[in-house]
């Protein structure tokens, strides 16, 4: 491929991905309350909007607490089953394994369906921490997938000579494993947590009626209403997003994290 | 430490939680998906337990006909777009300079992780008649006045390629990482063109995958639930949009539920294919 040919179509795609968003930016900084395009003034004050108007401050806090107790919940799941895979022959075990893979290979509308139906017939619909669980298992393939990477990375010398000079299992984990694990612990929880702050199908069909986070809200805005702030609100999630994976590539193998082994240059 | 089967009963401790956890809440929550599906419903949005094939029978209509061929012809038009469009990217991207690889990958996963209500929202700004794309035509003096671009099937389209981009060329991305770059050299030196190089060294070379990631993308653009609501008419409707609708605004829970069952089959039966095709891959 010729160059020039790259840089033009490089060029075409980084517009194809960033022209809502530039657009979106644009229409944030609207001084009115209009979605305008080029922005009418300039006004930062839907910003300030996200957190000083009751309403979206709400739906902010219920987003992120519910982003950071999600991904919480799904490396507690993920952990010790990947580590178990790793740890022991058990080929039956991996039934566990697909069955952490299967929420997020399938139509998301399924899980959430699926979801709705239960918390339904137990009777525990629309409580806030259902969100929780439900968004636990929805991105659990996350962490597990993460994890399952970095076991594999572990050289299993380390550990076998950590056990010869007499650690037991606990030790081993705690002085042995944990610490060659901990950035793919890290980088698995916050896959989880961008993507938990971004969902929207499985939020609204368990809490919908009963809790707004920011992208129900965005959506209920959308049919009634429009404002800035939504683009504003779109504007800081995309930052958050790139801020955190520009921090998982910063202190970790952003390549090989995406399944590149060869990125070491071998 | 070697890899060992599990001696006692307490070495299987560390499973008893994950294992809890997904047979709780997504393997339960599945069979209450299945049984539902089979309910028969009341009046008022309530259903009742009983084993009729009501819900399914509905599929044998016109209107589910014709939602169904939209929704897989919709999702193989996307898949298309975008195997096409992220196969020279991906590739030209795999033999750029590493630190450049990592930007455009956390670009790619900040796009990929936005909420579709956002990327919609995005969309149907940049669409429409006051924020759109047709006001920077109008500035250029290109377009005598600005209009709506959407609801129409571009729109949605466009908005869907948007979502599932990212997510092909990150699919696409260790397969191209790993394809032996002596491959091209060789047909350099033979004197093939860059692009002839491409198509008959890169593209035959990768049949399996790109055969692979079709079906990923395609499945992917299945599970799209908002996009062709926010851009598109009502004929624009996909069965994830249908299911949604169904459960939510008709709260008709049973043929929701029936429509989401055979959704995950025709799912199953994409995946099976994809691993064949993976199989046939590792022959090769």
């Amino acid at each position: 491929m010729t160059s020039i040919f790259r840089k033009f179509y490089f060029f075409l795609i980084a517009l194809f991905l960033a022209l809502p968003l530039i657009v979106v930016a644009g229409v944030s900084v609207n001084q009115k309350q209009t979605l305008a395009f080029p922005p009418q003034g300039f006004s930062t004050s839907w910003y300030g909007e996200i957190f000083l108007n009751p309403e979206w401050r709400n739906a902010l806090m219920a987003s992120v607490t519910l982003a950071v107790l999600s991904a919480a919940l799904a490396v507690a799941i993920a952990l010790p089953l990947a580590w178990f895979l790793w740890r022991r022959i058990a080929p039956w075990a991996n039934v566990f394994q697909l069955l952490g893979v299967a929420p997020f290979t399938l139509p998301p509308v399924i899980t959430a369906l699926g979801l709705l139906t239960f918390w339904a017939t137990v009777g525990f619909y629309g409580q806030p921490w259902t969100a929780v669980v439900s968004h636990a298992i929805f991105f659990v393939t996350l962490p597990l997938v993460t994890l399952s990477l970095g076991f594999t990375s572990i050289d299993r010398s380390l550990v076998e000579a950590a056990s010869t000079m007499g650690a037991d299992e606990r030790t081993v984990f705690r002085t042995v494993v944990l610490p060659l694990i901990l950035p793919y612990i890290v980088s698995g929880y916050a896959f989880a947590f961008v993507l938990s702050l971004n969902e929207y199908i499985v939020a609204y069909m368990t809490v919908g009626f009963t809790m707004e986070t920011l992208p129900i809200k965005i959506f209920n805005a959308l049919r009634y209403g429009y404002t800035p702030t939504m683009a504003s609100v779109t504007i800081l999630f995309v930052t958050t997003a790139a801020v955190i994976f520009g921090l998982v590539a910063r202190f970790g193998d952003l390549p090989k994290l995406l399944g590149a082994m060869s990125s070491d240059g071998k | 430490m070697r890899r060992e089967p599990p001696q006692t009963v307490g070495d299987y401790t560390p499973l008893l939680f994950p294992a809890a956890m997904l047979t709780i809440f997504f393997v339960v929550p599945f069979g209450t998906m299945i049984a539902v599906s089979f309910f028969q419903r009341q009046q008022g949005g309530f259903y009742t337990p009983a084993f009729v094939f009501d819900n399914y029978a509905r599929f044998l209509t016109a209107f589910f006909g014709g939602v169904l061929g939209f929704s897989l012809m919709m999702a193989i038009a996307v898949a298309i777009c975008c195997v096409v469009l992220a196969l020279p990217f991906t590739y030209m991207l795999t033999r750029m300079a590493r630190s450049v690889q990592v930007v455009w990958l956390v670009a790619l996963l900040s796009v990929l992780s936005l909420s579709e209500v956002i990327i919609g929202f995005a969309w149907s700004t940049l669409f429409s008649r006051t924020a759109g794309i047709t006001n920077i035509l109008v500035a250029l003096g290109l377009m005598g006045e600005a209009k709506a671009l959407t609801p129409s099937f571009a729109a949605v389209l466009t908005g869907m390629v948007y979502q599932a981009f990212p997510y092909t060329v990150l699919v696409l991305f260790p397969a191209l990482v790993r394809l032996d770059p002596t491959l091209t050299e060789a047909a350099r030196t033979l004197g093939a063109s860059p692009l002839k190089a491409f198509f008959t060294v890169v593209v035959p070379a990768l049949r399996n995958t790109i055969v692979a990631t079709l079906i990923m993308v395609f499945i992917f653009a299945l599970g799209s639930y908002l996009l062709p609501q926010l851009l598109g008419r009502p004929q624009h409707w996909t069965l994830s949009v249908l299911i949604t609708d169904q459960a939510i605004y008709q709260s008709n829970m049973p043929f929701a539920a029936a429509m989401a069952v055979f959704l995950v089959l025709v799912t199953l039966g994409l995946v099976a294919l994809t691993v064949i095709a993976g199989r046939k891959g590792e022959a090769a």
